[in-house]
């Protein structure tokens, strides 16, 4: 699908920049080419389907559903993949949080939505299809969905309502079934524009990510020698996952910025599953996401939460590391 | 006089669809009151799920994605 971009790349390293080939200068120029053009492509290709999408998704009908019927836990898996579906920006997941718990949704299932939400999402999808290619991208994506579905039930189970801020518990007790008003009814052709625009959008606002990404990936790729990390970190060390992941957990940058650089990682010799969980730490758990919670949780149920999650992402890595 | 709500948190769309508000009632030369609402306790006494939400006269207009200039301005002139 991108040999002709590679074609184009190589004959703009070596022959347009003059740059050696097999040089470190002309691999590294090389990488950062081809990466930049392929990522903008794909990004723009997701990110429109996924417009699309959204633009039809009836998000209330979803949560009335919800919050109407008894579904022996299949609840969970709808509100995960539900979240998987919802769009990148991060600050939505506040207000849904508190629409689903205010319509009277378990708090284990709307935990569901806010674990999976900000781990796959369509720039995070973008990425990983242009890195690691169409198979770890549906692997990464299912157990983003399937690590949804765990947390948000062993945190359902907690008990964590007497944690949540007291105005969002006196809306629980408040909580009704009322329908929310439906959703906007226009024509195909008025969305496409909107749509088209987000997208552009959405490259706009990850672009200078994925260039440093990408550039450092780039200078890491053309100088660290293959096979460098495993002195370290080997698929042996038990500690390696769990490390990661309490590197990454405090660390904030969206899928853009941290992909290319787990994609060099991964090259030279540090593990998928290791890097993966590294990467869902970053993008999942992070400290301006704890501020926006604390909105409407307290520290404990902040804390808890982080846990269950973190807990949750290294032993996937474990997982990711043994399958893949 | 009419009224527009941008309901958001702050994130970039919310600001984008804000500015778009600003710039659609300049350009129509109408008297609008155009609000910003970035507390989440208040949002919610809305009904809201996604943000952001354009509101004219308390209706909800657009919600979820940014709102166009043209598309504010033709709200408007409903």
């Amino acid at each position: 699908m991108f040999d002709n971009l590679q074609l184009f790349t190589d004959w703009l390293t070596y022959s347009i920049f003059g740059l050696e080939h097999g040089s470190k200068m002309g691999a590294a120029v090389n990488f950062f080419i081809f990466d930049t053009i392929k990522i903008i492509i794909l990004l723009f290709f997701i990110s429109t389907i996924m417009g699309f999408v959204n633009s039809y998704f009836p998000i209330e009908k979803v949560k009335n559903y919800l919050s109407k019927n008894k579904l022996y836990g299949l609840e969970y898996f709808i509100a995960s993949t539900f979240g998987a579906i919802t769009p990148f920006c991060s600050c939505s997941s506040v207000p849904l949080f508190i629409g689903f718990v205010k319509g009277g949704i378990p708090l284990g299932v709307t935990f569901s939505f806010l674990i999976t939400s900000p781990l796959v999402n369509e720039v995070a999808i973008a990425m990983f299809i242009s890195m690691f290619g169409i198979k770890p991208t549906l692997i990464y994506v299912l157990s983003g969905i399937i690590m949804g579905i765990i947390g948000g039930f062993i945190l359902g189970k907690l008990k964590l309502e007497s944690n949540l801020m007291p105005w969002a518990q006196k809306l629980i007790q408040s909580s009704t079934q009322e329908d929310l008003i439906e959703g906007e009814k226009t024509a195909f052709s008025k969305r496409v524009f909107p749509v088209i625009n987000e997208s552009i959008g959405i490259i706009k606002s990850v672009i200078l990510y994925v260039l440093i990404g990408i550039g450092l990936g780039a200078l890491m790729h053309g100088y660290i020698p293959t096979g460098f990390f495993e002195k370290y970190i080997s698929k042996d060390n038990p500690f390696a996952v769990p490390i990661a992941v309490l590197l990454g957990v405090p660390m904030y940058s969206n899928a853009a910025g941290v992909l290319p650089i787990i994609q060099v990682l991964v090259q030279k010799g540090i593990p998928l599953g290791t890097a993966i969980s590294f990467m869902m730490a970053v993008v999942g758990l992070s400290i301006p996401e704890a501020t926006l919670l604390k909105k409407v949780m307290d520290w404990k149920m902040i804390f808890i939460f982080f846990s269950v999650v973190a807990l949750c992402i290294i032993l996937s890595g474990y997982l990711f590391n043994i399958i893949l | 006089m009419k009224q527009i709500k941008v309901l958001g948190p702050g994130c970039a769309k919310c600001v984008t669809t804000y500015k778009n508000a600003l710039e659609a009632v300049k350009s129509l030369n109408m008297e609008v009151e155009v609000i910003k609402i970035e507390d989440i306790e208040e949002m919610m006494k809305y009904n809201i799920l996604s943000t952001p939400v354009l509101m004219i006269d308390n209706n909800i207009k657009v919600k979820g994605r940014v709102a166009e200039i043209n598309e504010i301005r033709e709200l408007l002139q409903q």
